[in-house]
């Protein structure tokens, strides 16, 4: 599996300008197995292998985040709604148990 | 559908009315909730749970929740939980939210081992919380073997 590879890229869907008062979709789709280590009812049958938290910010400020558990599908994607009021870098930071991470950045522009 | 199980079907329906004892879950997600509500009382409605009624690959099984909220300062969603009630471990993923979230609604894609309930969770700034569920059928499981 991933092993002691980096993460793969994050892949990010956002307006790149919208306007003030917009409520704008992001989505967020990250590569990953999501290994639960889990195979039947045995809950330690493989070694796990699973991001546990999405963090968004919107000018350093947290907007949203995510707490993920076995439950949650391999290649983690996430669809939320934010609320525009001036031009925003947004930051997507992924984290796995190892305390590895994945990034990425985007930019809005509010006319 | 016949007229017993329409019958079960209802019944089922009332024990999940509000202040009601409901249909209870397996011990552990029982406990996984009881940790969140604590002795807080559960509303039922103001959050809607989308989840098809057949879901062809238990793998990857689309799921949104949306909450009846304002999202202001003053009155917005904080969290919202998911639980996956006959999984072999019930926690799906919590979702935290703020007032900067235009409207309280999240989509992901979530493992199911077998046909089961689906339980959301929100909990409101002012400590409220709010409870829906919604039943899928799973054609392949979601956990490999």
């Amino acid at each position: 599996m991933s092993g002691t590879m980096t993460l793969a890229q994050p892949r990010i869907r956002i307006p790149r300008q919208a306007r003030a008062g917009e409520v704008i979709e992001i989505r967020t789709l990250m590569e990953h197995p999501m290994e639960s280590g889990i195979r039947g009812r045995n809950l330690t049958a493989v070694p796990r292998d699973a991001l546990v938290r999405l963090l968004v910010r919107m000018n350093g400020e947290t907007v949203f985040a995510a707490d993920l558990g076995n439950g949650t599908a391999a290649n983690p994607y996430h669809v939320f709604f934010v609320r525009m009021q001036r031009t925003s870098e947004f930051e997507f930071l992924w984290t796995d148990e190892r305390g590895r991470s994945a990034r990425a950045n985007a930019r809005v522009a509010v006319a | 559908m016949t007229g017993t199980r329409r019958a079960a079907l209802l019944l089922g329906l009332c024990a999940v009315a509000p202040g009601a004892a409901r249909a209870s879950e397996a011990p552990e997600v029982e406990q996984a909730i009881a940790a969140i509500t604590g002795d807080r009382p559960v509303e039922e409605g103001g959050l809607t749970l989308r989840l098809p009624a057949l879901a062809e690959n238990g793998a990857q099984v689309p799921i949104g929740v949306l909450v009846d909220s304002p999202m202001t300062a003053q009155e917005h969603v904080v969290a919202i939980h998911l639980f996956a009630t006959r999984n072999p471990t019930p926690g799906v993923a919590t979702f935290h939210l703020s007032p900067a979230l235009g409207r309280a609604e999240v989509q992901t894609r979530i493992r199911l081992a077998e046909d089961q309930r689906v339980v959301a969770l929100a909990v409101l700034s002012d400590g409220r919380i709010r409870r829906a569920a919604a039943e899928t059928r799973v054609a392949t499981g979601g956990c490999l073997t």
